[in-house]
This record gives structure tokens, sequence and C-alpha cells, in this order.
């Protein structure tokens, strides 16, 4: 505790006697912003005024923070890397930089965190990037209220708007990602919070997870992506209150899983997406008190999938609510209510008196053949739906909501 | 012609059959509306039986009507009139008075619920539309049966006949083709498959309203083109036009040279 207050007191008096300002514009004594760091100390503040400033391989080694007044534009001229941040405590703050080098040996990136610790990136527009901020092996660090607007137009040659590799405990707050590869990316990083940020229109995926454990990503939108979010081979994720919609084509998902375990998906709304969950390999997962609104399909379950337990969702007007392409079955359904649940209710305690099976005979007639989708809601179709649903023989038998709703779920 | 015309929709405007089909679908609409309370789900509803219902109610009603009418014809072949008009005259009597019913019919208790004020407009009024397109061409099917047949049991034969091969059985060998073809390339025959069934073209017509997001799910570009743009929509009005004009020849064609 002594030690903490006199840690405190030290930074404190740090601050006030040695902290200062200095001002970097274009008809300053100091004009560029790399001189303005080379002649800082720690812990002072760089103003940076209205202008442009055409600088890259900027590189921060000193703690300091890093101000733009009324958004400065820093230009890389397409030249490689702009910033980057070797030291710990530094804050970049109302930057607005573009023209960021493309190569396809290095990642360039706009805003780079190397090795840091305590870093808050906030309030930044990045334009014609390749890479947004890159964080690697960092932590504790803030990206804050940004604005990522690429340009991209193939996977091959365009990079992620904010990526994380081998980073810790960042949090990634209200941010707009747009126009890119990847909106976010998380790749061997673990107690990541990302909150309320809209990934829209990106070539891959709007969030991306990569071996990334105890994340946590909660009120998000992720419109019109290749998929919406791709989580793979993580444990422990928390997917919370998220919004995917219209993710539309043949490889598009609202959100994909695939070798997920211990995961728990609560309150995310998909709309109108090809498919709305597509699961693979993944166990002991939550889903709870999720909306399933006029998907193609709600979840497609591709295999290997166990324990997984769907509870309390609504799933409304989907061409198709679940599809099998295995006659096994170790999940759960109960409590769900589905528009297409045709039963009846004679008790009037609100749980349909007839289980439900979400399976339907033609979601496997179109997996084995894709082209016969063209016959949805033919007559034909709806009567072998009906003998299959008397008689299962070729979906799981025990695939049953026990106690389907017979009202929507508010919650 | 036009006399004709107007004389065979009076005639059936007065009729009681006209009053049941129009009852039928007010009740339908209000009862969809008022227990569902929800219009896009009315609408999905409303679209299974609109493929299935439209075009049992035109080949039958269209048969019905010309083995009814036929003393009448042959007191009008034997005026100065020409043939193709006496005929065309009665088939939209009959098509139109039918499409009124519908349109009348559902379009009323949709209206009062607040049609306008909501975005199921289009999907509605396309439902409208496939409704009409369908009696057109299954009443002018209907008068091509009757117009072939002058047994007035068979000729209820084909027209039920033509009714369930076109409304199931069609479906089901399309189904099992395109199982049995499944290592080939498939998604030319599919869509030539669908425009070669007046009800599964329509049924795909609503689907591209309702299913879009599923249909996009399959991988084939020529899919691809006829789903993700407005080129399906085109062209699968243009097949129902053609699925009108065919029939509509064949009568004019076939009341010329048929003996009385």
């Amino acid at each position: 505790m002594k030690n903490v207050l006199l840690f405190f007191t030290a930074v404190l008096m740090a601050y006030s006697t040695y902290a200062q300002n200095i001002e970097v514009c274009s008809t300053c004594a100091i004009s560029t912003l790399k001189k303005g760091i080379s002649v800082a100390k720690d812990y002072d503040t760089i103003l940076v005024k209205k202008g442009t400033y055409k600088e890259h391989n900027i590189l921060v080694d000193k703690p300091l923070t890093i101000i733009g007044e009324s958004y400065p534009v820093i230009d890389g001229e397409l030249k490689g890397e702009v910033i980057t941040i070797i030291a710990d405590n530094v804050t970049v703050d109302g930057l607005f930089i573009i023209n960021v080098g493309t190569s396809y040996t290095e990642d360039y990136a706009a805003i780079r965190v190397r090795k840091s610790k305590n870093f808050i990136i906030q309030n930044v527009v990045l334009e014609k990037l390749f890479f947004g901020i890159y964080l690697e092996k960092s932590r504790d660090g803030k990206v804050f209220h940004n604005k990522i607007i690429g340009d991209a137009v193939e996977e091959y040659n365009s990079g992620n708007g904010i990526q994380l590799w081998y980073s810790k405990n960042i949090v990634i707050e209200h941010n707009f990602v747009q126009h890119v590869r990847d909106g976010i990316y998380l790749e061997f990083s673990d107690d990541c919070l990302i909150k309320n940020n809209v990934s829209a229109e990106n070539l891959r995926y709007g969030l991306h997870f990569m071996f990334s454990n105890d994340d946590i990503y909660e009120d998000n939108t992720f419109e019109k992506n290749g998929a919406g979010v791709a989580v793979m081979f993580s444990k422990k994720i928390k997917m919370l209150n998220n919004t995917f919609k219209e993710n539309w084509g043949t490889a598009s998902y609202g959100m994909l899983l695939k070798e997920i375990n211990d995961a728990e998906i609560i309150g995310n709304t998909f709309e109108e997406n090809t498919i709305g969950i597509n699961i693979e390999g993944s166990n002991r997962i939550v889903y709870k008190n999720n909306n399933f609104i006029n998907n193609g399909w709600a979840i497609k379950v591709r295999g290997a999938c166990y324990t997984n337990s769907f509870i309390e969702n609504n799933f409304l007007y989907n061409s198709f609510d679940i599809s099998y392409n295995s006659k096994v079955n170790d999940n759960v359904f109960n409590k769900n209510y589905w528009t297409n649940y045709t039963g009846y209710d004679l008790d009037k305690d609100g749980i349909g008196d007839v289980p439900y099976r979400p399976v339907k005979l033609f979601s496997y007639i179109v997996n084995r053949t894709p082209e016969t989708i063209i016959l949805l809601r033919s007559l034909f179709i709806d009567i072998i739906d009906f003998s299959e649903k008397v008689s299962p023989i070729f979906t799981p038998n025990n695939l049953l909501d026990n106690n389907p709703l017979t009202k929507r779920i508010t919650w | 012609m036009l006399k004709i015309l107007k004389y065979s929709f009076f005639d059936l405007m007065r009729s009681r059959w006209s009053y049941v089909y129009f009852a039928f679908y007010l009740l339908l609409g209000i009862v969809l509306l008022f227990l569902n309370n929800d219009l896009s789900k009315a609408i999905i509803t409303l679209m299974n039986v609109i493929i299935m219902l439209v075009p049992l109610i035109g080949t039958i009603f269209g048969v019905m009507y010309y083995y009814n009418s036929k003393e009448f014809t042959e007191l009008l072949l034997a005026q100065p009139l020409k043939r193709s008009s006496i005929f065309l005259g009665q088939y939209l009597g009959v098509a139109i008075s039918l499409s009124m019913s519908l349109i009348l019919g559902l379009g009323i208790p949709f209206i009062v619920y607040g049609l306008f004020k909501s975005n199921a407009i289009w999907d509605f009024s396309l439902l409208l539309i496939t409704g009409t397109f369908l009696t057109l061409i299954f009443t002018a099917l209907a008068f091509n049966i009757a117009l072939t047949n002058e047994n007035k049991i068979k000729g209820f034969g084909y027209a039920i006949l033509l009714w369930l091969f076109l409304a199931i059985i069609y479906d089901g060998l399309f189904l099992m083709s395109l199982i049995l073809f499944e290592d080939y390339p498939l998604d030319k025959l599919s869509l030539i498959g669908t425009m070669l069934n007046p009800i599964d073209l329509s049924r795909t017509l609503i689907l591209l309203k309702l299913d879009i997001s599923a249909l996009l799910g399959y991988t084939g570009a020529v899919f691809k083109k006829f789903f993700g743009t407005n080129f399906g929509l085109i062209i699968s009005f243009i097949m129902l036009t053609v699925w009108v004009v065919l029939p509509v020849l064949r009568i004019i064609f076939k009341s010329k040279k048929k003996d009385f």
C-alpha cells in the first residue's frame, strides 16, 4: 500500500513538475511529429495542430500523450508503417491517418503497438489503410471510439481493421470498422472485451477469433460482412447481445463456430443471414434467449457437436430452423418458440402439448442436393416433410423440443 | 367480344359461386389477420393457399362454365359473330370475375387491417399479381380442355388431373430427377424445370421475396444471377405472360376449327 501511494505521488510529481506541452504545427519550430517526439521528455504531451504531415515510420519510444487538434492528417504516402509504439503508457488521440503502405511480406499498420502496456488509442480516423490498429504482444490497453474505413477489394492484398496478436486484457470499445478484410481479428489474445463496435461490409469476417480464450464480446453490430463473426479454436468465450445482420452469400454466416468449447451465446439477434449460426466441432455451448429472424438456416449443425443446449430462443420465420447432417444427436432443445410449430396447447400453460421437430426432411435433401432448394415451400415438399415428422427415418429421432412455447419469448 | 365479355362477366357476377368464392377469401383474410396479428406471417400462409387453391378453382370453374353455357354458345355461334371473339369473351369474363373475387376478397381485410402503413405492401401486391396470373393461366387451360373434350365427365377428370399434376406430381418428379442426376451441374436444369410449370413459377416469384437469404445459400453462378438480381423477377413475369398467351392462342385456334 505504501509503495502504491509512493508511486502515485511520484507520478503526480512527475506530471506537475516535468510534463509539458509540445506543440507541433507546420509553421512552428517543431514542424513534424517525429521531431516532436525526439525533443519530448517522458510523460510529455504533444499537441498536433491541424494540417497535413507527410510522415511515416514514426517511432514512439517513450511514454507520451499525442493529441491531435481537429484531426490533423498524417499521410503515410503509401511508404510503410505510420506510427509504431514501443513504450508503455502511450496515448494517441484524435489523429487522421491515411495512406498506409501495402506489402506482401510485412504487415504495415497505421498504428502498431509492440510489447507495450497501458496504452490508449482513441478518436483516431484511419483511411486508405493496409492494417489499421495492430496490437502485438501488448497488454492492458484500450482501443476506444475509432473509425476505420478501408477500401479492400481482394482478401489476399488487404489487411485487418483492428488486429490483436498475443495481446492480453485489451478493451475494444465503440469502434466503427468498414471495408477491410477482417473488421476485428484476435489471435492468441485472451481476456479481451469487445463492446459496442460496428463492423460492416468487410470482405471476410466482421470479427475473427483464433486461439483466443476467455474473451467477451457484447452489444456489437455485424452487418453485411462476408461472414459476421468467425470464432475458431477458442475456449470460454462469451457472446452477448450482439446483432448479426444481412450476411448473404454462399459461404456467409451470421456466426461461424469451429472448435469452440464452453462458450455462452446469449441475447443475440440473427437477422436475414443465409445461415444464422454454422456450428462445427463445438461442445458444451449454451444458446439462450437469442432471436433468429428471417434467416435461410437459423442453425446449421455440421457434425461433432455434443452437449450443446438451445434454451428459450425465438425462431421466427426462418426458411429452415435447424439443419443436421448426421443422425446422431446429443444436443438439447428446450422451451424455444418456433413460428413453424403447428401443435396445440390444451391446458393453456404456454407450452405446446406436442413436441416439435425442428429438423425437416427437406433440409436433409437440400444438404445432399443443393439445387433442390428451388422446391422450397412446394406442396409436395410439405407432404414429405409431414410424413417424416410422423415417423422420422432420415433425421435424428431424438431431436425434439419437448416443451415448445406457444408465444414469443420476451426478456 | 366486349359485349360477350360483359355478358359473361355479369352473368357470373350474379351467380352464387362467385359470391361463395369471394366470401371464402374474405373470411380467410379476416381469420388469418385477426387471429395471427402478423402481416408477414399471414402473407406466407396466404401464399400457400393461393398457389394451391387459385389454380384448382380456376380449372374447375372454367370447365364448369364452359359446359354450362354450351347451349348459349351454340346459339351465339348461329349469329354473325367471330368465333374467336365469342370464346375469348367468355374466357375473359370468367377469368376477370374470378380475379376480382380474389383481389377484393383478400384486399379488403388487408386494407382494413392497415396494409398501406406496413412495409408488407409489396409482398402483398406481388401475391395478388401472381394470383391473377394463375387465374388467367388456369382458366385458359380449362377452356382448352373443355374445347377438346365433348364429354363432360372426361373434361372434369382431365381438369382435376391437370391441377394434380402441376401442383403436386410435377414437383415430385422434379425432385426425383434432381436427386437422380445430382452428380451433374443442375442449376440450369432446375431453373428450366421451374419455368415449365406455372405453379412452380409463381412459387419461385414469391420465394424471391420471402426466402431470398436461403436461396442465396446455394453455390451456382446461374442461380446467383437469377435470384440475386432483378433478372429473376423479370424472367418470371415474362414466363408467366407466355403461359397466359400460349393457351389463349390455342383457344382461338381450336375454336376456329371445331365442329359444333
